[in-house]
């Protein structure tokens, strides 16, 4: 078995507020492994790009990490000061942000962009680092590099820039790459451009990569395993065989009916009743429960276990105690 | 949804071209063929998806055949009505038979009006019912939409982006319109959110008889909730045929590459993806021929210089290709 790059247990994040420390995040543990693709999939305020800030120490200024570890190589990136954080950043993890326009800056070259980590963190000359980017270009697909290196963002189109974005993501060889919605802001026709280039790179450099999306259709192309998220908390995780065809949670179920199938014509849309939860609303027991068409009395009282499904699969759901008469759950899971 | 074939707007060959300034005296240099000459009829009842990827005009399209844009060229014929020329007077009585619904309701709302005053406005405009009627009428509205009496005295700011949704539908709806456009009203939305407002469409259109020009670029949506589909490219028209042929034989490249590249949710099943090559050029100068040969895949000579006819392969199934 490949070994661990990365183990996040009990992570808690969370943030001021004037009621107290509202927890955008609250105690998620899992794990990726060397060259495994780990999803984190979730409707928008689940606390997806929360979690990956929490690992990457680029949390908001009013955010926190208020409990839990998160290992890195063996060393524990919650307790680094910041300046070892940006060490750790340059060398060994490196994210894509969700805004492309936001992520390039607007008034420097594509070449001076790329080339700054290069020399900043492998301490190579301009002129070394200058072939190393055209390189780093030509692998991610863009015609004509040497060209792009004297342009400025704008003079790309939303596919390039993010190729670029991807290209400076990889720059320092990073043994863990973070993708958070890399491809959402982008059509489809481009979108499956960038697929395919994350995982041929992904092969090629044997690199681990968490890829952040709310995308059922992309996880199903790209990922080893998921993580379904529910306001802060990882309530489904499993290969992603098991959670497209074996879901548990009534919550991963309802995500998967939720989505019009385009290969099937008869497809039965249904929706989840009511929406994410804010950050401030309390909720007892299972924080799915006032949206659950199973809840039962346990489920508003007490916070569900996390079962054991397989080996790899996990769910923190009432519905998998022994004993309960799973009502209609039967149903749902046969769609 | 029953579909007569009974033709309600008429789309003859409509184009729409915005002026590129430039230069110190912000001379014309150039125009952007947003939309390029689109011949359709809309029949009573349906669901006329509107598909392309980002720029192609499909909201110019929308905000054309709503006269909320002036046309360029062509001719707009609403039951019958040629109303290209109107003045807007004359547009009155057709304005309130047509609505849109937006991405972004929240935008066009006011954020200091309570939802039951914005649902109001409409109304004033529109009808002559008296002040208690119109309470009575959005009332009825809020339920119609999913919301509840309570929301009447709610601002903008206080609502889910599912709820603002279902806000500007009871809006679109309130002056009972036959004709709505819809503009990926639901791409904003969360997935489960998603398919509570895709319901609500369906079940208004069921009971009030509705005729949607549903514009999105998610096919998956598509495909559940339309009856035809019309794919754009650069501002034309390169396939239009009933949503199940459409999608079980795709016949223009460009159609076929656009459906092989959706992410499908199934795992194990690896498919043969089309790859398109390049970007899509700009709609300010487009390609001569067929606008889609410099990213085509099966493109011969004949395409970069001549522009294909728009033609029938099988019943209600156009397309506009060289090679198929
Ligand atoms: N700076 C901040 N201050 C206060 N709350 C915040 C801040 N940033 C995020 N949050 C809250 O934390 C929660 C998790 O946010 P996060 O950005 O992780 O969501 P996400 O799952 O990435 O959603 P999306 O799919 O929309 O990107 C949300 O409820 C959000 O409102
Ligand atoms: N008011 C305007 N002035 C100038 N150009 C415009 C104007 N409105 C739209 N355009 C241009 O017309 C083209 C078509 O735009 P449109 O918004 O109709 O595309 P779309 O298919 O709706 O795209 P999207 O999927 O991104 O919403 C684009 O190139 C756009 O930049
Ligand atoms: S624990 Fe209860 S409420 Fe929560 S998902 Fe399971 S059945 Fe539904
Ligand atoms: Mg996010
Ligand atoms: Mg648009």
């Amino acid at each position: 078995m490949k070994e661990t790059v990365l183990e996040v247990k009990d992570l808690v994040t969370t943030f001021k507020s004037a009621d107290g420390p509202l927890p955008a995040v609250r105690g998620a543990s899992f794990s990726v492994k060397k060259g495994e693709t780990l999803c984190i999939v979730g409707e928008s305020g689940c606390g997806k790009s929360i979690t990956a800030l929490s690992i990457m120490g680029l949390l908001p200024s009013n955010g926190m990490i208020a409990d839990g570890s998160i290992f890195f190589n063996q060393k524990n990136l919650a307790e680094m000061s910041p300046k070892q954080m940006q060490k750790v950043r340059g060398n060994d993890v490196s994210m894509i942000f969700q805004e492309p326009m936001t992520a390039l800056n607007p008034v420097f070259t594509v070449g001076f962009q790329i080339r700054e980590p290069l020399m900043i963190h492998l301490k190579l000359s301009k002129k070394q680092a200058h072939m190393r980017g055209i390189e780093l270009l030509k692998m991610v697909g863009i015609p004509s590099p040497v060209e792009r290196m004297n342009q400025f963002p704008h003079e790309l189109s939303g596919g390039m820039r993010q190729r670029v974005m991807i290209a400076i993501a990889l720059s320092c060889n990073p043994s863990l790459l973070i993708a958070d919605e890399p491809t959402t802001a982008l059509d489809v026709t481009i979108q499956a451009q960038i697929i395919d280039l994350l995982n041929d790179l992904k092969e090629q450099l044997d690199m681990s990569m968490i890829m952040i999306t709310h995308d059922m259709g992309v996880v199903a192309e790209i990922a080893d395993r998921v993580i379904v998220m529910y306001a802060g908390e990882i309530i489904e995780e499993g290969r992603v065989e098991e959670i497209y065809e074996n879901p548990q949670h009534p919550y991963t179920k309802g995500l998967l009916a939720s989505v019009p199938n385009v290969d099937d014509p008869e497809f039965d849309l249904k929706p989840i009743v009511g929406s994410m939860p804010m950050l401030n609303e309390q909720i007892s027991g299972c924080r799915f429960h006032p949206r659950c068409p199973f809840a039962f009395d346990k489920c508003m009282e007490k916070s569900p276990e996390t079962f054991q499904v397989t080996d790899k699969q996990n769910v923190r759901c009432w519905l998998q105690e022994e004993g309960v008469e799973q009502n209609g759950g039967r149903r749902a899971s046969s769609l | 949804m029953a579909v007569d074939e009974q033709v309600l707007y008429s789309v003859k060959n409509v184009k729409k071209h915005f002026p590129v300034r430039g230069g110190i005296l912000q001379r014309v240099k150039n125009h952007v063929k947003a939309v390029d000459g689109i011949t359709l009829d809309i029949y009573k009842g349906e669901t006329l998806g509107v598909v392309g990827e980002s720029g192609c005009g499909k909201s110019t399209l929308g905000r054309t055949i709503l006269g909320l844009e002036s046309l360029t060229e062509g001719e707009l014929v609403f039951n019958g009505n040629n109303i290209s020329n109107y003045s807007s007077r004359q547009l009155k009585p057709f304005k309130k038979e047509m609505q849109m619904i937006f991405q972004d309701p929240y935008a066009s709302l006011n954020p200091k009006q309570r939802i039951g005053d914005a649902l109001e406005e409409a109304l004033i405009i529109h009808t002559n019912l008296s002040s208690l009627e119109r309470r009575e009428r959005v009332l009825q509205l809020l339920n119609e939409v999913g919301l509840k009496e309570e929301h009447y005295e709610r601002y903008p700011h206080e609502f889910s982006g599912g709820q603002r949704q279902r806000i500007g539908i009871a809006r679109a709806i309130s002056i009972n319109p036959s004709f709505i456009v819809c503009d990926e009203p639901v791409s904003a939305l969360d997935v489960s959110v998603q398919a509570q407002v895709i319901k609500l469409l369906r079940d208004l259109q069921e009971k009030h008889g509705l005729t949607y020009l549903f514009v999105s670029h998610d096919l998956g949506v598509v495909r559940h909730l339309c009856n035809r589909v019309l794919v754009m490219y650069l501002g034309q028209m390169v396939e239009l045929a009933p949503v199940h042929k459409l999608y079980e034989n795709p016949t223009h490249p460009y159609t076929e590459a656009l459906l092989s590249a959706i992410p499908r949710p199934t795992v194990g099943r690896k498919r043969e993806r089309i790859r398109l090559k390049g970007d899509l050029p700009s709609p300010s100068n487009p390609p001569t021929g067929c606008p889609f040969h410099t990213r085509c895949p099966i493109a011969q000579n004949k395409c970069s210089t001549e522009k294909p006819a728009w033609r029938e392969i099988d019943e209600g199934h156009f397309i506009a290709c060289h090679e198929r």
